[in-house]
């Protein structure tokens, strides 16, 4: 795999390394398979108060590699060093001081909070973990829900009394509680409606300006991850197949896949819209259990020349910035 | 489908194993001496060491286990020196209280279970499917609302108080027929329906209540599935809607259920033969408990096992032919 | 004559908790070879609105007019309207995976729908079935019409959804978020089918979806609702260029788009949507609104006074607003 080369000087908040995961192939049937890889050799990095976008269709393997970054799945290759530290091959005790400084929030806020504990159990409970004082929780819970926009007397209601987008809100102030470096967010946005989606989406900038936390985007929504992020990275198939900065990858798009995903999403324009010009892919993305040969991409791809059959493309760097991309022939 | 099958088939073989493995250390660790138990309560002790050695009950429990094991497969020769028996494939072992094969004992009473948890199970399955999706095709009226209320009482009452019941007002009041008494099917048809038709009621009555909860409940949840709405969106009458696309899906649970009761109760109805003094193999293992005539018992209960893991096995395959996402491709 | 056109459309639940006025006082009508596309977000009504369309709204009590090529159906004997179903006016839904029955096979169930309006044969309806499937571009139709949903991908299966609604030949086609459970790339596979169904058969077509991307795609008219109400209906390029109404102001200016210049903030409507329990007095966007929490009470009044219907204020173009009507 490429060595990246950190468009910072200073050592990178999270580096990941060739990460891989691959489940056991599911029993069944007298045929065995070797297992399916969901996510193989993902090598990224981000610095401190940065967003990046990780952006693919289901399937993808992007909320795969966001449960591996906070160490909620153990992956089967590869590392993720936090802070300088390899935190793969840790024991649970020597996790659970970095627990406080990365934090996930999940898609569906209703199943991430317990239905039977009012809104100051759910966030404290990371704060009572660490064994902070009480009157400081009582403090800290406080400033909490002000910072995320619920207002104290919502304290001591349940989780089942407040609305999606409110709820969401609180998934958030729990993962801040602790002042994470780094939150991990998989698809935060995508339960809820429209108009509530730039509520969160707003706070959450809002919030990596006045605490300097950086995120990892995990989302389907190109336009949303698109907004949010600094640098994205587009996922096919468990892989990495580009990644750069956000203007490079959305305005320039390398890779044949970045390009026809962005073509394909419908812009709420319908001058812009008939105006375009479309790349539309055939058939559905492949299961991961049966990957393509070669270039993953290959039997969907417009581009497709003999050596995508055979030769898998690696990630190269490609155009201005610190774009790479995994493509033999990308575009410039 | 074959190496599904045959994977299932050895898994079965392991099971009943382990079973026949388990049932056997709890004999041989009860307190009570097989011997004395053959020999009878005056026996000698000469007497008894004999009986011990015929038995084989000096040899290690492994080995015991080992010959009990192979002599259902190939049977055996049991005894010493001139007092030698054949027991013939299926060898279960004789029975201490009347000297016969085990294996005699329960076909005989076999086809009385049968008879039994057959001809229950379709007077349960009627009522119950009835009532069920009556009471789900007309929710929250007062169909509905009787039905729950009569099947929750049906389901609380034990059987021998429903059987008691039963037998005082048709048999003891109104005299509607005599005191049933098992007849063989092959002997006279007539009466053996006759006289096991409050055996069966006795029996389905509870699973009657069971199963008309089960399917309203299942009935009501399939039908407001997307699938359901989707055939009414294509235009079909209510009918083909409720008959073709929601009744079958909401019956495959029931098919599941009915093949385990099934299964567990060919080996015998203990209370309900008992009640009605049916000589199936409940009754059988009733009084080969009482009397702690552990061959037999042990026996039954390996028979039991059997019936239970093959019912399963069916109710796999019946669910495959049913559901086609559960076929092994 | 116009395809379909429904007046003053409403539709309660009876719940535990109370009635729920899921939708009130909607007017729309569609033609022949136009795509009216319904636009709204959880709880405004427009799923709702489509089932009352097909007769499909079970438990509910439904008033006002819904009128097919000519025809009533609110009111109609259940027999009327059934026949019209599937057979004239026919339904794609979000999610075929559970939306196809998993127990027949595909060409199974779109035979059946066949059979059951023209009393075809089952050699007839089956060979009817493999055709749609070939028509919906399903590869080696004749093979794939035996097989079972499960054995679908995903677009493959939204696909057999759409023949299964195109099998009887009908004359519209209500799709609610055909697309919403889909990737982006065979999303655009499925819209494009959509959109050519329309040219080359000249269907009427309904699309139901919170995604304003989808809408400007397919529709040549919008409805936007909000609430259980109809808050603005215009010619598609009209609706997105010039929005009257603060809630479609609202939601296109929180919408993060793809075509944005970078570091264009997104402009969030404040609060939650409405409980159809107790929706709010008078206008149920005024909670929320910007022009309400602008203006003065005696405007205020104007808002909270009566539920607001559509009405004309330019060529084409209905709005709800009691203020921001013919001037804007």
């Amino acid at each position: 795999m490429t060595v990246r080369q950190d468009t910072l000087t200073e050592a990178p908040l999270l580096e990941v390394s060739d990460l891989g995961m691959t489940f056991p192939a599911p029993r069944g049937g007298l045929r065995r398979s070797a297992g399916i890889k969901a996510v193989d050799g993902v090598s990224f990095g981000v610095a401190a108060g940065e967003t990046l976008g990780l952006v693919g269709e289901s399937g993808c393997g992007k909320s795969t590699t966001g449960r591996m970054l906070v160490r909620l799945l153990d992956p089967t290759a590869g590392r993720v060093d936090f802070e300088g530290k390899d935190i793969t091959r840790i024991g649970q005790r020597e996790m659970r001081p970095l627990r406080s400084r990365m934090q996930i929030i999940f898609q569906d806020p209703f199943a991430s909070l317990n239905p039977r504990q009012t809104v100051q159990q759910i966030i404290s409970a990371p704060l009572r973990a660490q064994g902070t004082d009480a009157a400081v929780i009582r403090r800290e819970v406080r400033d909490l829900v002000g910072l995320v926009g619920l207002s104290p007397e919502h304290l001591e209601r349940y989780p089942h009394q407040f609305s999606g987008g409110q709820a969401q809100r609180i998934g958030i102030a729990r993962a801040l509680a602790t002042r994470p470096a780094l939150v991990v967010a998989d698809e935060p946005v995508s339960a809820l409606d429209v108009s509530i989606q730039a509520q969160i989406v707003g706070l959450m900038e809002r919030l990596q300006r006045e605490l300097g936390v950086a995120y990892v985007f995990i989302a389907h929504d190109l336009a949303v991850v698109k907004h949010i992020s600094h640098r994205v990275a587009v996922m096919y198939l468990g892989r990495i197949v580009e990644i750069g900065d956000r203007e490079e990858v959305y305005d320039r798009p390398a890779h044949p896949y970045t390009n026809a995903l962005l073509s394909a999403v419908p812009l709420p324009d319908p001058v812009a819209e008939r105006a375009r010009e479309r790349i539309v892919l055939l058939g559905d993305p492949p299961s991961p259990a049966n990957p393509p040969a070669g270039c993953t991409f290959h039997p969907r791809c417009p581009k497709v020349q003999d050596i995508c059959r055979s030769e898998p493309p690696l990630l190269r760097i490609s155009g201005p910035g610190q774009r790479q991309v995994a493509c033999h022939f990308p575009e410039n | 489908m074959t190496g599904f099958l045959i994977r299932r088939l050895f898994g079965i073989a392991v099971t009943l194993l382990v079973v026949c493995a388990v049932t056997f250390c709890i004999f041989y660790l009860l307190p009570s001496d097989p011997a004395v138990q053959f020999c009878g309560k005056d026996c000698p002790p000469d007497r008894v060491a004999q009986v011990r050695q015929q038995m084989g009950l000096n040899a290690p429990l492994i080995v015991q286990f080992g010959r009990y094991v192979l002599a259902i497969f190939a049977g055996r020769s049991m005894g010493t020196g001139n007092y030698v028996v054949q027991c013939h494939f299926p060898c279960f072992g004789y029975s201490f209280q009347s000297g016969r094969p085990v294996w005699d004992l329960m076909m005989d009473r076999l086809p009385t279970s049968a008879s039994l948890a057959i001809g229950a199970a379709v007077i349960w399955l009627l009522l119950g499917l009835a009532a069920g999706v009556l009471s789900a095709l007309r929710k929250n009226t007062w169909i509905d609302r009787t039905v729950m209320v009569g099947t929750i009482g049906m389901a609380a009452l034990p059987v021998y108080f429903t059987a008691m019941i039963l037998l005082y007002v048709v048999v003891a009041v109104l005299g509607l027929m005599p005191y049933p008494r098992y007849v063989a099917f092959t002997d006279d048809p007539v009466g053996w329906f006759q006289n096991l038709l409050l055996p069966w009621v006795t029996l389905a009555l509870t699973f009657a209540a069971i199963y008309a909860r089960m399917t309203r409940s299942s009935v009501i949840e399939t039908l407001a599935e997307p699938y359901v709405r989707t055939a009414r969106a294509k235009g079909l009458p209510e009918r083909r809607v409720v008959g073709r696309h929601g009744l079958r899906p909401a019956l495959t649970p029931i098919a599941t259920m009915l093949g385990m009761d099934l299964g567990g109760l060919l080996a015998g109805a203990l209370i309900t033969e008992s009640l009605f003094g049916l000589p199936g193999v409940g009754k059988l293992f009733a009084d080969s408990l009482a009397k702690s005539d552990q061959p037999v018992v042990m026996g039954i209960t390996l028979l039991a096992s059997f019936f239970i893991i093959m019912s399963n096995l069916v109710v796999d395959l019946v669910y495959a032919w049913i559901d086609p996402r559960a076929r092994v491709s | 004559m116009t395809l379909l056109e429904v007046n003053d459309l409403a539709v309660e639940f009876n719940t535990a908790e109370g009635t729920v006025q899921a939708v009130k006082g909607i007017d729309f009508a569609v033609e022949r070879g136009r795509t009216l596309g319904i636009v709204g977000e959880s709880g405004s009504g427009k799923s709702v609105t489509s089932l009352a369309v097909m007769g499909l709204h079970r438990g509910a009590k439904v008033t006002g007019s819904v009128r097919f090529d000519g025809t009533e159906l609110i009111g109609a004997p259940d027999e009327t309207v059934r026949k019209l179903r599937g057979r004239r006016m026919a339904m794609v839904f979000q999610d075929a995976l559970t939306a196809l029955h998993p127990y027949f096979t595909i060409g199974d169930q779109i035979a059946e729908a066949h059979r059951e309006h023209h009393g075809s044969s089952r050699k007839e309806s089956w060979a009817r079935a493999v055709e749609v499937l070939g028509d919906v571009g399903i590869p080696e139709p004749a093979r794939r019409a035996g097989e079972y949903p499960h054995q679908f991908s995903g677009g493959m299966r939204q696909r057999a959804m759409i023949a299964l609604a195109l099998s009887c030949e009908p004359d519209l086609i209500i799709a609610d978020e055909p697309t919403t459970a889909l990737d982006v790339t065979v999303q655009a596979q499925v819209l494009d089918l959509l959109m050519r169904l329309k040219e080359e058969r000249g269907l009427g077509i309904i699309v139901i979806t919170h995604d304003l991307g989808v809408i400007a795609r397919v529709a040549d008219e919008v409805l936007v609702m909000y609430g259980g109400s109809a808050v603005e209906q215009a010619p598609a390029d009209t609706l997105f260029t010039s929005p009257r109404h603060p809630y479609t102001r609202g939601l296109l200016d929180s919408l993060p788009r793809l075509d944005a210049a970078d570091g264009e903030p997104l402009h969030a409507i404040p609060g939650n949507p409405p409980s159809l329990l107790a929706p709010p007095a008078g206008c149920v966007f005024h909670p929320r609104c910007p022009v309400y929490a602008a203006a003065d009470t005696g405007q205020r009044e104007l808002c909270t006074a009566g539920r607001p219907k559509l009405r004309l204020v330019a060529s084409e173009h209905r709005n709800a607003c009691v203020h921001l009507g013919e001037t804007a």
